[in-house]
């Protein structure tokens, strides 16, 4: 593989300067880096709506807010976490890695990228200032089902289906742009199966976003036209149904859900066999099983509605699908821990966030799978069982193979190293503060806890106490990291090219930090 | 990394706070098995299910941490390179699949037992509303509306919770034991779920639609649920309560409401004193209104408008009875026209005009609110 | 520079783009493939339309349904609305009529739509209306009170495992048609 060390392209002359740099930069790097950033920032915001729910929930009785406002936070927490960090930030990461590691100078369509990242500010600009409209923000959930979101949602639901007509426009673009790029412009003699598994993964989410985010601009298109259209979508007063549009939400829904993880799995497959000293185990068999599970998120949506009264055949139909994804996501499960077995293992914190990714993420599949039993469900669904289980899988899940994405890569984007001991630090008060947050909540859901109420019968008091706290442990740790980031950024040592001992792929064979312009003339790959 | 890991040590724990139930009771930490056979069957399945996720993460987990343990660099473990083995693929998937299959066998058993169809005894129609529960008993021909009774007092930290804290309504289901009875479940206004852990019946009420679920509860009790599906600002304060009696008290109980039906009609023909409507009124105002409009009537302005000083209360006394009875549109203010009695609407009409320093000193009969009805 | 977007990548972008504009027509598609599959299947209790009878019904003498009749006001829908008999029983195939009341209480015009669901759903494809006020929507001046007939029979091929029906009619608002 012949090092590239192209830094004097003569088309380039390295960044433009000043901050219209950021506004006009058709740079994957550049456009990495807002997205990173955004996300960042969303987190951050949806993390102190949790903050105030968290507090809400501390103890039983009506403390801090309004029940009315209480929905406006559990409905925003949602959308900003899914729609304004977990997506983000993957697509930030694919941005900054999917070109260096196909050995491509940028993505396929710089321009739409541009564009694609700065619809987003504007788009959450617009839903955060709902928080201030009259009748509030939109309090509906953020799986948002009608008639709530529709005949009796607040005004500001209009702004809602804008923000998500934009945010869904933006995850397309990148999709589009996504798919262009691997498919047209990797490097000669990277087949797609000598692809990093990173590439492979987002590949595939690339398939469901573009399948998918048409059919959510669908249904709040439906939601658009019921609220000022006159039409009967989901008003069984004009011959409509308010469960069409649970079907129709869900099949979205659930790739959706997939769409947020398979990054993060993508992340995990490059970390450990790098900590392990070892080559990822099964590499075919991990992208035929990433593959499977996206399949199979197309044919399982209804098990979110398994207290809607669906016929008989219709609920084993999709519990059996629904079990039946287990078994490529153990297979990976499986792959990831015979790549650590009998390596020569550091922990690193990379590779203490993707080990914990590994156990976490398992914990809550098990959740995940004992929710698939339809007539278990009609006791889980709805309750903090759920919620358990949704932020198991998505917190150390997705936001977890996040962080060890940034700490992996950090180096390379910024030239410098990230301080050890602070990361440890996060990572553990982070793990710590997650499963004091979350762990308790599968015991109020089982004890009978339904979802988003403000208050709450005494019996569930004090699994809800230990859970704010590790709540307010977690949210405040993420400041730590916050410095973390920007510290390395600022005044960390300066790293190597190599950065970690075995790390394999192009993206280690070019200097740190990386170039404004890479992989200008492609390299060779054996 | 040590072996203190915390994933390990929380399923040995979890483990053990499960399988000590009773122990452990008053933390709450697992399912009801409830009290009817679905009921115990769905715990089971619970049970079960859980297990073997137990199991398979001791396994897997066991491995991991053995090579975190073992495998280390600093303990001068050297990395071996195998990466890859068809026949072990093909293992692991075909061992997790043949598992999945032995846990769809039970749990199609229970689905298939909860669609039975025999015939029910007792057949109730269980409406939700923007935010309590009426339940209408179909072969008896009465109905009624089903509170949540805690005080706003309470809630809002002015006054000790009590026992049953959110738990608790004017008027609870009430239905015999051994006996099937068939829930008819429909909404008024945005979707709800009904929800009682005990006799594991979970369904969503949706406005135009009926949905059906039943029971045969084992013992005589009393069960309490909650709405399981976000429905608004009072999601939260909607509960449950399901009584369970013997068949000779359930039947007694029948006869009283039916009678009860009756004599409430007669109620609203006779004439009643300021004192009366007042006492009747404030607790109708507890019930039915102070969750919008406060305990003392200040609201939550500009949603929910005080009534403590309005216009409303203290002008017009017709305009008043209008936008009680038939709510106004685009606001969350219902018409409670036909939700409350006629006996209700003249004692909280009265009670408002007259309360917390309003003192019209207006008195509204039960025959007023008739007249009025028959006059639009 | 070297390995910028080329035809090949065209072609894909364009690919892409069609399946994009697809799914969001599928999306709208699947509205009227969930009402077919519901019409078929009577999967979420709607009852259909008008039933012609096309054949002499035969009457199956040997056995009873129990049809119970339940009414619901959505909100803002403030009639008063009851069925004449809360039940009546019925052999499959025997043609019956039912009598509906409904009163305008308010002191202006109103314009209702019945609502039709029977449970349990998979009822539906055996319960056929020949006449049903929920056909049409009902418009009442203020006061006003109407006898509106239902007439409906249980096909005979009804499983012998129904043997009970709800059938519960949600009244609701249509102020746009009123309006008019």
């Amino acid at each position: 593989m012949s090092a590239v060390l192209d830094t004097h392209d003569h088309d380039h002359h390295g960044p433009a300067k000043g901050l219209m740099r950021w506004v006009y930069t058709t740079n994957h790097k550049d456009i990495g880096t807002l997205y990173l950033w955004f996300s960042f920032l969303m987190f951050l915001v949806g993390g102190c709506m949790a903050m105030v729910i968290r507090a809400e929930l501390f103890q039983p009785g009506m403390q801090i807010v309004a029940p009315e406002f209480f929905n406006q936070m559990t409905t925003m927490h949602g959308l900003i976490m899914v729609f304004g960090a977990v997506m983000p930030a993957f697509v930030g990461l694919a941005n900054w890695l999917v070109p260096m590691m196909i050995g491509a100078p940028d993505m396929a369509l710089p321009r739409m990228n541009n564009l694609s990242f700065w619809i987003l500010p504007f788009a959450f600009t617009m839903l955060l200032s709902t928080l201030l409209m009259e009748g509030g923000a939109p309090n509906f959930g953020w799986t948002f089902y009608a008639p709530l979101s529709t005949t009796y949602a607040p005004d500001s639901v209009t702004f809602f289906i804008f923000g998500v007509h934009i945010m869904g426009a933006s995850s397309i673009m990148g999709a589009i742009n996504v798919i262009a790029t691997i498919l047209n412009m990797r490097a000669p003699g990277m087949t797609l199966m000598k692809m990093p598994l990173f590439v492979w993964t987002w590949l595939i989410t690339a398939y469901l976003l573009i399948a998918v985010m048409p059919v959510l601009a669908g249904v709040v298109t439906m939601m658009l036209m019921d609220i000022h259209f006159g039409t009967s979508f989901f008003s069984a007063a004009g011959g409509g149904d308010p469960v069409l549009f649970q079907h129709v939400f869900w099949f979205f829904g659930h790739p959706e859900v997939y769409i947020m993880i398979l990054p993060a799995f993508g992340v995990v497959s490059q970390i450990i066999p790098t900590f392990s000293r070892k080559p990822l185990f099964g590499y075919t068999s991990m992208v035929y099983a990433t593959a499977s599970i996206a399949f199979l998120s197309f044919i399982v949506w209804a098990h979110h509605m398994f207290t809607v009264g669906m016929p008989l055949a219709g609920e084993l139909f999709f519990m059996y699908a629904t079990m039946l994804i287990a078994v490529p996501t153990g297979v990976k499960v499986f792959n990831w821990v015979t790549t650590m077995f009998r390596g020569s293992l550091t922990f690193e914190t990379p590779m203490l966030f993707a080990v914990s990714f590994v156990v976490l993420f398992t914990i809550g599949g098990f959740s995940g799978l004992m929710l698939a039993i339809a007539p278990a469900d009609f006791q889980y669904h709805d309750t903090y069982f759920v919620v358990a289980h949704f932020h198991y899988v998505l917190v150390p899940g997705a936001i977890f193979g996040i962080m060890a994405a940034v700490y992996y890569w950090l180096p390379k984007w910024c030239g410098n190293m990230y301080n050890e001991s602070l990361g440890k630090l996060h990572f553990w008060l982070s793990f710590v503060g997650m499963n004091l947050a979350f762990f308790p909540m599968h015991f109020v859901g089982l004890a009978g806890m339904p979802r988003r109420i403000p208050d709450y019968a005494l019996q569930f008091a004090d699994f809800n106490q230990i859970s704010s706290i590790g709540a307010f442990m977690f949210g405040a740790t993420q400041l730590l990291f916050l410095y973390i980031v920007i510290n390395t950024i600022r005044s960390g040592k300066p790293a190597t090219a190599q950065v970690w001992e075995s790390a394999e792929g192009l993206e280690w064979t070019i200097p740190s930090p990386a170039p404004y312009h890479t992989f200008s003339t492609p390299p060779d790959v054996k | 990394m040590p072996l203190r890991t915390m994933p390990w040590f929380r399923l040995v724990l979890g483990t053990l706070l499960l399988s000590s139930s009773s122990a452990w009771a008053e933390w709450t930490v697992n399912m009801t098995p409830g009290v009817t056979a679905i009921s115990r069957e769905i715990y089971s399945l619970h049970m079960i299910i859980f297990w073997i996720c137990v199991v398979i993460g001791v396994v897997v987990f066991g491995v991991m941490f053995w090579s975190v343990f073992a495998h280390r660099k600093s303990k001068g473990a050297k990395a071996a390179q195998f990466h890859e083995s068809t026949t072990v693929e093909l293992v692991w998937t075909t061992i997790p699949f043949v598992i999945l299959i032995a846990m769809a066998i039970p749990a199609t058993k229970t689905l298939v037992k909860i669609y039975d169809s025999k015939e029910s005894v007792v057949d109730v129609k269980v409406t939700g509303y923007q935010w309590k529960w009426r339940y209408d008993y179909l072969n008896d021909g009465f109905g009624f509306f089903s509170n949540l009774t805690t005080a706003q007092d309470e809630i809002y930290n002015k006054a000790p919770k009590g026992e049953h804290y959110l738990l608790e309504v004017d008027e609870p289901l009430v239905v015999p034991v051994n006996t099937k009875v068939r829930f008819l479940i429909t909404a008024n206004d945005v979707i709800h779920s009904w929800w009682v852990p005990a006799i594991a019946v979970k369904k969503d009420a949706i406005p135009g639609f009926v949905n059906e679920s039943w029971t045969i509860i084992e013992e005589p009790g009393v069960y309490r649920g909650q709405c399981a599906e976000l429905c608004g600002k009072d999601h939260g304060f909607m509960p449950i309560v399901v009584v369970a009696k013997e068949q000779a008290d359930y039947d007694v109980w029948v006869a009283e409401r039916k009678a009860a039906a009756s004599a409430e009609a007669g109620l609203k023909d006779k004439v009643w004193t300021e004192e009366e409507l007042m006492v009747r009124g404030e607790k109708t105002y507890a019930t039915f209104c102070s969750a919008c409009h406060g305990a003392e009537g200040n609201g939550i302005p500009p949603a929910f408008p005080a009534l403590k000083g309005s216009q409303i209360a203290l002008g017009d006394k017709s305009a008043h009875i209008d936008l009680v009875i038939n709510g106004k549109a685009g606001t969350a203010m219902a018409a409670f026209g036909s939700q409350l009695s006629e006996v209700d609407l003249a004692a909280v009409i009265t009670y408002e005009r007259n309360a917390w320093g309003n003192d019209t000193g207006d008195v509204i009969q039960p025959v007023d609110i008739a007249n009025f009805k028959a006059a639009q | 520079m070297k390995n910028m977007p080329n035809q090949t990548s065209n072609k894909v972008i364009l690919k892409l783009v069609a399946v994009v504009f697809g799914m969001f027509g599928f999306g709208f598609a699947l509205v009227p493939l969930y009402d077919v599959i519901c019409d078929i299947t009577g999967l979420n209790g709607k009852t259909g339309g008008r039933y012609e009878i096309t054949e002499a019904l035969e009457v199956d003498q040997a056995r009873w349904i129990t049809v119970q009749f339940t009414t619901s006001n959505n909100a803002e829908m403030p009639w008063e609305f009851k069925p004449k008999e809360a039940m009546v029983k019925v052999r499959p195939g025997e043609i019956n009529q039912v009598y509906f009341v409904a009163t305008n209480t308010t002191n202006h015009r109103m314009s209702a739509q019945a609502v039709p669901s029977l449970s349990p759903f998979a009822a539906a494809e055996f319960f056929n209306k020949t006449e049903c006020f929920c056909f049409n929507q009902q418009t009442l001046e203020a006061g006003e009170s109407i006898d509106m007939p239902l007439r409906f029979f249980v096909a005979k091929d009804i499983p012998e495992r129904m043997s009970k029906l709800t059938l519960s009619y949600t009244l609701f608002n249509l102020p746009a048609l009123a309006a008019n």
